[in-house]
This record gives structure tokens, sequence and C-alpha cells, in this order.
């Protein structure tokens, strides 16, 4: 919860910096702000507070996703140094992404359907002017309409399903909702049933399931590298925790009724993103597709156990996030170097900068799942979780899609390493160059180690 | 601890390559590998000739998931393992005429994947071996990709997407297995023994084949080997050699350690399957290497004839075939070593691999052409040689399984001498050309490296009974299982 004051706090501190001169201490006081809100966060382990009568809920689920996403935006914040600092309305910006992130804790922590509205828009206000943030480009301009609008859409229909809930449960608050259903489990309205296949359209949106992952692409290709590396780190988190909370806690007594849809949208977003992603030869769309495949394994995590999977979704998020962030970073550095993201122009990499090419391929590895790197065991946990439940089929049809990833991940490995030098040597900062190091040891020692994190934060 | 001990070594070693960068990569990475062979042959006189699991470190690693770090050697670990340390000390200083880019990154590579293959072998513990199994890939995949030759991009993908949807395969029937294992589940290597024996003959049938393809795709079995002679081809030299040499073993030391004992009913109800595909291989890779013009995929060919013959053997389930299959790993693990290096000497000489663009290297290469001799005699299973006593037991054990398929088999014998005698002759004998004439004898170094191998065909031909011995009782073990199977068929 102090997080969340602190986060805030920050905000608004980023919007008077202009007025104050501050300028220049901004993105560090930021930072050392961010790190004192996961600490507060990390400190309020093991206990349930609620707030705002009963409209937020700090409990162990939402205390680690809070600080899942709150390391993810202090790396971020460590990567896009220059995003702040090379452009103008640096403040804003920062601000920005600061209430994005007030959004996303809201969407994990909400006990009230209105709190889950809030966060979501929250997050997505910023995220839509941030995605236009690069005014000059025409590919941010149409990122961030085409954001906007289907964002709109799909926050029509969940308001609508929120309604419909509301009419039939006479709550907004998920514990009360969850405790009618189960009580009235056999004399639930028919626009009940409606209400939550709109809140499924509209979640899944969030966390762009296939067939509602279309926007993704072209928000992601369109939009500033570092703005795309929050979209699929942070904002994923946020999103799929909020997804999770919504039909784990909330729709769980009417599993039934949204299980069979999510399974087949779960091979769908197994199958479609990852065979388009062969055929990319942009490496932020190819990213793109990557990320939308991924929502399939974490919902096959959720569709093989609706209830107990949250430690396999937050494992699996946070080793995502480490790898995309590694991969992102190295795409922002070399944004200068590289025209346009295409695939070409990692041509040789490993030898215009070998510390780049091997932390890319690090990144790459962890996401195609090859072990002993932590997307392995992500992956591993999501297999296991699906056939312990007797989900052989798509487990083997999981273990298909890993390969195309495979194949797709690994043309860019095959670029770096095997085509022919395109271009010169790349220099790398200092600290960039501890950061990629960080997140490289952070993507080995969680493979290797994962037991300290499933243990801690395997919650029922 | 020293299982321990051979694991960590080249990891750490391979480590200070990457970060210190020395000069002298290859003194490095071989002072290295030689550390590790004295460590696996101290290991090798501590070892007690029974059936027990030695030298056994049991950590527990992810408690909450039933995964432990449990490694140990039993004499049939124990003889790949000396494989593996006796090969790769040899595949560093055959690798020491050449220059490679980058190469403190080629002998940490080659030294991470000593450590893979040495884990692969002695891991007792399935998510363990599963981890190994796939670390082993990564190394080679890289040098495969930085260092082979022409096309590389596109051979070492499909090489790589082959072994991996394989190993996908094995891992989910791990993970099946994992599940039927009591309480709150384990992968220990007994556990998941007990769990199989104990499911139907259905379900062994669908483990049996999970697990066989992704052994036969490593070995690789007919139909699963179209992956191999591009892969082979490609790969820089020391890549083919630690392929060929050390990492199709994976494969077999899995039917042996992780197929065979783990489904018995699925391996008796399908393993004739298996050995018509073994036997298929055999005449089918015979047969393409008496018509090869490239003297390395001609090599490559030969490797999966040899494969199927154990394969074979192995599956069928005697002593005498199990045997005959730890001995022929040995043999062609350093016949292949030589055939590679030999290849490699002369592509090296004459920038050629082609055949018919050489000949008469016998006349100004006289040390050479006899190393070839010998291990081509060991090759096509000559007595006295290394090659003669595995090919004896294995189709010894072939036609008492199944007399034709045994006769087939035996076809390899022939069908091998065509194609060495052909090689033979088309590189050495003949008329000096344009290209040869000015081929030296063997340097110093190579010497260093081929007359080792020259006696070790030697000694394994002549007296294999220290091997034998080594791995006699754990052979026993898996053949008294089926004999307790088959008694209670009937």
């Amino acid at each position: 919860m102090n997080a969340l004051f602190i986060i805030c706090g920050l905000g608004i501190l980023s919007l008077v910096a202009e007025i104050a001169n501050l300028k220049r201490w901004l993105t560090v006081f930021v930072m050392i702000g961010l790190v004192a809100a996961a600490a507060l966060a990390v400190l309020d382990w093991g206990t349930t507070r609620s707030y705002f009568s009963d409209m937020v809920l700090f409990d162990d689920f939402a205390i680690s996703f809070t600080t899942l996403i709150l390391v993810a935006s202090i790396f971020w914040f460590w990567m896009s140094g220059d995003y702040f600092s090379n452009q103008p309305h640096k403040t804003d910006r920062s601000a920005l992404i600061l209430f994005a992130i007030t959004g996303a804790i809201c969407m994990v922590s909400f006990n009230n359907m209105a709190m889950l509205f809030l966060g979501i828009e929250i997050l997505s206000i910023s995220l839509y002017v941030l995605a236009g943030s690069n005014k000059e480009s025409l590919n941010s301009n149409e990122a961030a309409f085409k954001y906007f609008i289907m964002g709109s859409f799909a926050t029509g229909f969940l308001l609508m399903g929120i309604a419909l809930i509301y009419g039939a449960t006479g709550s907004f608050n998920i514990t009360k909702i969850a405790a009618h259903i189960s009580s009235h489990i056999d004399s639930l309205p028919g626009f009940f049933y409606a209400g939550v296949l709109l809140m499924l359209v509209g979640m899944t949106f969030k966390i762009s399931a296939v067939p509602f992952h279309f926007w993704a692409p072209d928000v992601y290709g369109g939009s500033p590298t570092t703005i795309t590396a929050f979209m699929s780190t942070v904002v994923k988190i946020a999103a799929f925790g909020a997804f999770y909370k919504v039909f784990s806690f909330c729709f769980n007594s009417v599993h039934s009724s949204w299980v069979l849809v999510i399974q087949i949208m779960t091979v769908l977003t197994l199958v479609i993103p990852n065979v388009t992603a062969v055929y990319q030869n942009n490496i932020k769309r190819l990213l793109a597709y990557s990320s939308v495949g991924h929502v399939g394994y974490l919902l096959l995590a959720v569709v093989a156990n609706s209830t107990g999977a949250s430690g396999t979704i937050l494992y699996y998020l946070t080793a995502y996030s480490a790898a995309s962030l590694l991969a992102f970073t190295v795409l922002h550095i070399l944004e200068n170097a590289v025209a346009n993201n295409e695939l070409e122009g990692f041509n040789g990499l490993y030898k215009r900068n070998p510390w780049l090419a091997v932390s890319l391929t690090i990144a790459m590895l962890s996401l195609a799942g090859i072990p002993p790197l932590s997307g392995f065991f992500g992956k591993y946990m999501v297999f296991a979780l699906a056939l312990q439940q007797g989900y052989v089929g798509l487990v083997l049809l999981a273990v298909g899609t890993s390969l195309v990833g495979v194949y797709y991940y690994f043309k860019v490995i095959v670029a770096m390493f095997f085509k022919d030098l395109n271009g010169t040597f790349v220099s790398v900062t200092r600290s960039s160059q501890l950061m990629l190091g960080i997140l490289v040891v952070l993507i080995f020692l969680l493979g290797l180690f994962p037991e300290w994190m499933i243990t801690r934060f395997t919650i029922h | 601890m020293i299982t321990v001990f051979l694991l960590t070594w080249p990891l750490l070693a391979a480590l200070l390559l990457f970060v210190l960068k020395p000069g002298n990569a290859k003194v490095f990475a071989l002072v290295a590998s030689l550390v590790e062979l004295v460590a696996s042959i101290i290991m090798a006189f501590q070892f007690v000739k029974d059936d027990s699991v030695q030298f056994a470190v049991n950590i527990s690693w992810i408690a909450s998931l039933g995964i432990n770090f449990y490694v140990g050697v039993d004499g049939i670990s124990l003889l790949l393992v000396l494989l593996t340390t006796v090969i790769v000390p040899l595949i560093v200083l055959s690798s020491f005429s050449k220059t490679y880019e980058k190469q403190s990154t080629f002998y940490g590579l080659v030294l991470i994947m000593q450590m893979a293959l040495i884990g692969v072998f002695v891991a007792l513990d399935g998510f363990l071996f599963y981890l190994f199994w796939e670390m082993a890939l990564i190394p080679i995949y890289f040098i495969c990709l930085i260092w082979g030759g022409e096309n590389r991009g596109v051979i070492t993908l499909k090489f790589f997407i082959y072994t991996l949807a394989g190993s996908l395969v094995m891992l989910v029937a791990l993970v099946y297995l994992y599940f039927q294992t009591p309480g709150s589940h384990t992968f220990d290597i007994q556990a998941l023994y007990q769990a199989g024996r104990a499911l139907s003959a259905y379900e062994q049938g669908l483990v049996f084949w999970a697990m066989f393809v992704a052994f036969a795709i490593k070995m690789p079995v007919f139909p699963f080997h179209t992956w191999q002679p591009d892969t082979y081809t490609t790969a820089p030299t020391q890549g083919t050699m630690l392929l060929s040499a050390i990492m199709l073993k994976m494969g077999i030391y899995g039917l042996i350690r992780w197929m065979i004992p783990l489904v018995p009913v699925g391996v008796m109800d399908w393993g004739f399957t298996a050995v018509v595909l073994s036997v298929i291989g055999i005449v089918y890779a015979s047969c393409i290497a008496i018509v090869q013009k490239d003297v390395k995929r001609l090599v490559a060919y030969s490797s999966i004839a040899h494969v199927g013959l154990i394969a074979a053997g192995l599956l069928t389930l005697t002593a005498t075939g199990i045997q005959g299959a730890m001995i022929q790993m040995l043999s062609h693990g350093i016949l292949v070593f030589a055939m590679f290096y030999i290849v490699d000497i002369i592509s090296d000489r004459t920038k050629t691999r082609s055949l018919a663009e050489l000949g008469g290297i016998r006349n100004v290469a006289p040390v050479l052409s006899t190393v070839f001799i010998i291990v081509m005699l060991g090759s096509v299973a000559l007595p006295i040689t290394s090659g003669f006593v595995g090919e004896f037991l294995l189709i010894r054990s072939l036609v008492e399984y199944h007399f034709i398929l045994g006769a087939v088999a035996g076809l390899t014998i022939i069908l091998g001498a065509i194609y060495m005698l052909r090689t033979f002759q088309k590189s050495m004998s003949g008329e000096t050309n344009s290209i040869t004439s000015t081929f030296t004898d063997l340097t110093n170094h190579e010497k260093i490296v081929l007359y080792p191998i020259v006696i070790l065909i030697f000694v394994i031909g002549i007296y294999p009974t220290p091997i034998l011995e080594i791995s006699e009782a754990a052979t026993a073990n898996i053949v008294n299982l089926f004999s307790a199977y088959a008694d209670s068929i009937k």
C-alpha cells in the first residue's frame, strides 16, 4: 500500500519538477523512490490488509505482483535513461510512466470492480500518450491512435460486463460477488453469464490473447522501443495479474462457463502468433508476436489449474520479463546502429560487439525455453501443471509451438553469429554493460535456483 | 565427490577461458582436459566392479518439485565418462595446427560441452538428466554455427530443432512418469523405474516411443537421421568429432539407462520394430556411403551404419548384445575420431575432400597411410582390432535374436569393407597427382594424437576383458530384469 503512495507522490513530483527545476536529478530520484517502494512492498509480505472501504486488498498475491512490477520498472528506468534526457518534455513522460505504474499496481491489488476499471484506465490513458510520444514518427502516431481506439472498445466491453454482473449480484466487491455466485449457483440470471463473457473479451484484449491480439504488433512495432519494452513487461504483468484475479478469485464457481472459451483461446494463442512470428523481418514485430505467444503458455496454466496457478504464473512472468527487458535493452542500445530494427541490421553483430550479441542470445534462448535458463523453467512448470491435470494434448501442442518459437528466436541468433558483418563497432556505456550483466546473471540464477522463488511465492 | 569434481572442473575452466581470454587458450584447454582425464582415471581405479552405484552424490536441489542433484556412476556410466575424458584432450590436441578466431570462446564451449556430456552419463535424476541432455546441445550448436562451413546457418538450425523436438517429447514422457511416482512426486531414477514398470502395456508403449524417438534422433537411427550427414559435414572438424565420437553415445546411453529398464514391457512389445529400423539404417547408410564423393560425408554415413548395429544389438536385450554395444561404443568413439582427424589432415593439406581429386598419398606420406590402414581395418572389424570384438558380439546377439535380421546386419562388414577400401584406394594408392604431390607426412603433434588411438585400437582388440568386466555387473542387472519379465509372461 505504501508503495502505491510513494509512486503517486513520485508522479506528482515529476510534474512539479518542471517548475522547481529539478529535471537533472529526476531520473535518479525516481529510481531511488521505486527501490524504496519495492522495499516497502516486500516488508508487507505475509500481511493481508484492505484499504479505502475494501477497494484495494494487499494480500500475498497483490504484494508479489506489485514487487515484480516495481522491480521491472526499476530496470526499465535504468535502460531508458536517454529516452528522458534526449527528448523534450522529460517531466511529463516521467510522470506518465509513474502514473501507468500506479495503474498497474491498482490492477493487481483491486478488490472491487470499480478499482479494476480505474486501474486499467490509469494505465491505458498514460500508455496511449506514451505510444505516440515520438511525435515526428508516423508509426508512433499510428500506434497511439490504434491503441487508443482498440483500447477504448475493450474498456467498453469490460464496463458493460461489470454492469451486467453488478445487476446480477448486486455488488462491485469481488469477494461479495464470489460469495453471491456460490450461494446462488443455480439461480443466476442469463445476463450474468453474458457479463462474464463480456469481461472475458475485455480482459483478453488487455492481455492480448488471440483473437483480440491484432493491435499488439502494430502498437509494439510503432511505439518508441522503450515504451514497447514497458508495454511488454510491466503492462503485461499487470494485465495478466488482473485477468487471473478476476477469473480465479471471482468467477471460479462458474468455471465451466468460461473455461472452454479460454481453452479455445489458448490453442489459438499458442498457434497463430508463433506461426506468424516466423514471417517477421522486423525484430520489434517479432518480439511483439512472441509476447503474444507467451500469453498462450500463461493461459495454458490458467486452463490447467484455475485456482492454484498463481505461483507458476508469477514465475513465468518474472522469467519472461527478465528476458524481454534484456532483449529490449540491447535493441534500445542498437537503435542508432540498426536501421528500423530490421533483422538484416543484426547481421554480424557478434563482431560489432560480442557482449551485445551474447546478451541478446541469452535473452532469445531464455524466451525460447532452453535450459538451464529461467525461460525453460517457466515453461517446464506450465507443462508440468498441465500434465498433472491430464491435458496431454494441449501440452504436446505447446511443445510444438515452442519448437516453432525456437525457429524464429534462432533466426536472430543465426543473423548475429553467422551472417557477414554489417556496420561498425558499437560501443556500450558502463551503466548499460552493468545492467546487461545483472539481467544475464538473473536469468541464469532464476533458472538454476527456482526453489527460492517457488516456495516463497507460491500463493494459495 | 569426484563425480562433482568431474562436472565442475570443466565448467570452471570454461568460465576462466571466457573471462581471462588467455593468449594461449589451446594449452589452457589441454591442461584442463588432462586434469579431467587424470581425475577420471583415479575414479576408474577406485571403482569396484559390481552393479552398485558408486561415487554417488545426492543433494536436494528443488525440493518442492522432487528434483535432486543426484549423480553417481556404475559400470556403464564409467566407461562413457572415460570415453569422454579420453577423447576431449585428443580433440583439443587435434586442433593445435589450426587457429580458430576467438579461440578462448571456442575452447570454452568445448569444455562446457564436456561438462554436459559427463553430466548426461552420471545423472541419476530424470530432471537433471534432461537438463544436461539439453545443455550439451547449446555449445555444439554454437561451435557449428560460428566456426562451421558453408551454409551452416540453415543446417545447424535444422540440427538444433530436430534434436530439440525429440528431447521435448522425452521431457513430456519424463514428466508424465514423474506424476506416476507416489507421494509428492520425485524424479529419482529408481522411483521413475517403479512408476514406469507399473504402467499398462499400452502406456509403456507410448513412453517407449517418446523416449526412443529422442534417442534415435541423437544417434541417429533410420529414419531420424536426415540432419546428420549435413551437420557432420558442415561442422568444424573438432565439432564433428564431439558430435560423432561422444555426443551420439548420449543416445545409446539413453536407451540403456533411461528407456530399457524404464518400460520393459514397452521394450518387449516394440523392440522388434526398433531393431528392424536400426537394421534398415545399417544397410541404407552403408549403401549411400559407397557412392559418396566427399570423404567427410562418407565417414558421416558410415557412422550411421555403425550406430545402427549398436542400437540393434542393444535392443536384443541379451548380455552379449549389451556388452557388445558397450565395447563398440568405445571402439566407435576412438575410430570415428581418428577417421575424421585423418580426413581433416588430408583436406587441410590438399584443400579438397573430393575422393576423385585425391590419390597417391601413400607414396608421399607413408606414416599417415599406415595409420589410416589400421583405423580402417578397425572400422571394418578385422580381428585383433577393437572393432572386431564389438561387431562380433553384436552380430552374434542379432543372429540369436532373429536369424534373417542378423544376416542382413552382418552385411555391414562386407559393405563397410567396400566403402572403406574404396576410400583407401582412391585417396592413398594410385599415382600421385598435382594436388597430392606436395603432401607432407604426419607432423609430431599429429602423431601424438594418432599413436595413442592406434595403441587403443589394438589393446581393446586383443585384450577387451578389463573393459567388459567394468560394465558386466550393470549389464547383468538389465538382462536379469528381462528374463524375470519373460518368465512372468510364460
